[in-house]
């Protein structure tokens, strides 16, 4: 599917927000939220970037399944690190690991359902962290209210990750050209939220 | 008036407005770096003025001189002079009246500032299109060299001598000339072949060419994250800017691990996108 002018400004404004992110909305962090954060941005625009120059065929490489983690656990790394000061040391080991587990899967030419599952419960564990940490911390006054967008866009990167990793498998829920279509909006969508609620939380 | 309208239109082909206005960016930044925040609108409009007349007129006498190369290749049959709208006297005198403006300007505005615009100018026209470009696959050599003088004239016109700064960025453009040339070079292989041009990539093969865009992509991006650090950028810039270079360098990376016209053509685009998203995070 031939990606069109509309599509292009969304993600080339999805791009710009998170270069906004990076360059100014981590400043004042610790060191590893903010390389976290970093990253999960970075990944963000670059993406965004590769998207308006290579167009939609850019998805069906296999190193965007491998891309794609970075987003989810990079994020929720930065999230425990700051607010759940007690579990560091494991959600970053959880990270790593987690991460090593689908490059190897990913890599190797498994044909068990060994990688769907590695990437389901990885994928899942972050997902949720992202989800329900900003939001139950700002209904229990633990950060202010707007830092619940953050969750809204945990879910917003949930839906589009149960797409496209579905679609990728060959079970797609909407078909390729649906995806296709609103990805590019979701893609903004879910940054404006992220970064919206970073904003709110200091 | 319609007449002047149809020359214009025939004549802003000849300047490779996308190239020059690559390079005038590079040359803003280069001032910018050293003169920011800019209060003096009068000096930045001159520098634009005469880098433009500068650039656009050595690029139209290597048109000129490249216009039988031209004819020979698909992608540049059509250009106005080698289809034959413009003539190669009168693109001759457009090219030496812009570029002799150009170089005059920059040499009233400052005489260090018209020396190195002069060597940009130099070094592109005669020694990388006249000598160079149809003898050795190094030319290309010479041609980033020259591609680095805007950036150094803008940082020279607003220090008022070169420095150690102004030099890395000029490397750093040096540099960033392989990734942007022979990624292009490789999309229109044959069209180089049929003109007999000795590229870098007819000499040495796909394999070490691609590897050779790696190598210097990731210079490139050393280079200006070293710039940009001396310089004193924001760190949420330098942050942007290690950012825009991992991509680049994983493009490049990509094309050499699984080389594909759209990869090729991808870090090509890339390439270009990111040289300006650097110079406007030097600039600010």
């Amino acid at each position: 599917m031939k990606i069109s002018i509309l599509d292009r400004i969304l993600l080339l404004l999805t791009s710009l927000l998170a270069a906004w992110q990076i360059a100014i909305g981590v400043d004042k962090l610790s060191t590893l939220p903010m390389i976290a954060y970093t990253v999960a941005f970075g990944v963000l625009l670059v993406a965004g970037l590769l998207l308006i120059i290579l167009g939609f065929e850019a998805l069906d490489s296999p190193i965007v399944v491998i891309v794609s983690t970075v987003i989810p656990l990079s994020l929720s790394l930065g999230l425990v690190w700051e607010h759940l000061a007690a579990y560091r040391t494991v959600y970053l080991v959880f990270v790593i690991v987690g991460f090593l587990a689908i490059l190897i899967t990913r890599l190797l030419p498994l044909r068990d359902k060994l990688p769907v599952l590695v990437l389901a419960v990885v994928h899942g564990i972050a997902g949720l962290t992202i989800f329900l940490l900003p939001i139950v911390w700002a209904f229990t006054g633990r950060a202010a209210p707007g830092f619940a967008l953050v969750g809204v866009g945990g879910a917003l990167i949930g839906i589009g990750g149960i797409l496209l990793t579905l679609l990728k498998a060959g079970k797609p829920l909407l078909s390729r050209a649906t995806i296709l279509k609103v990805l590019p909006g979701l893609l903004l969508l879910m940054t404006a939220a992220f970064v919206t609620g970073f904003a709110f939380a200091r | 008036m319609h007449r002047i309208l149809t020359k214009l239109k025939l004549y802003w082909p000849l300047t490779k407005s996308l190239q020059t206005g690559l390079l005038l960016s590079t040359g803003l930044a280069g001032y910018m770096s050293a003169r920011c925040p800019v209060f003096n609108m009068g000096t930045i409009l001159g520098l634009a003025v005469s880098l433009f007349l500068a650039i656009a007129g050595s690029t139209i006498i290597n048109m000129w001189y490249d216009r039988d190369i031209d004819a020979k290749m698909k992608r540049t049959c059509n250009r106005p002079l080698a289809s034959g709208q413009v003539t190669p006297n009168e693109a001759l005198r457009l090219g030496l009246i812009l570029s002799v403006l150009g170089v005059g300007m920059a040499i009233a505005m400052s005489p260090l500032y018209g020396l190195v615009v002069f060597a940009g100018l130099f070094f592109d026209v005669i020694v990388y299109t006249i000598w160079l470009k149809r003898r050795t696959a190094w030319a290309i050599l010479w041609g980033g060299i020259s591609g680095g003088m805007p950036i150094l004239a803008g940082r020279a016109l607003g220090l008022g001598q070169i420095d150690g700064i102004g030099i890395l960025l000029a490397l750093a453009v040096l540099f960033w000339i392989p990734t942007h040339i022979l990624t292009f070079a490789m999309r229109y292989f044959d069209d180089y072949a049929a003109a007999g041009i000795p590229t870098f990539l007819a000499v040495y093969g796909f394999p070490v060419t691609r590897a050779t865009i790696a190598v210097s992509s990731v210079v490139a991006a050393l280079s200006i994250g070293a710039a940009g650090i001396l310089i004193g950028m924001e760190w949420g810039f330098v942050r942007l800017l290690a950012v825009l270079s991992a991509g680049l360098f994983l493009l490049a990376i990509a094309s050499v691990l699984r080389p594909t016209e759209r990869v090729n053509f991808g870090l090509f685009k890339y390439a270009s996108l990111y040289m300006l998203a650097a110079m406007i995070l030097l600039s600010v």
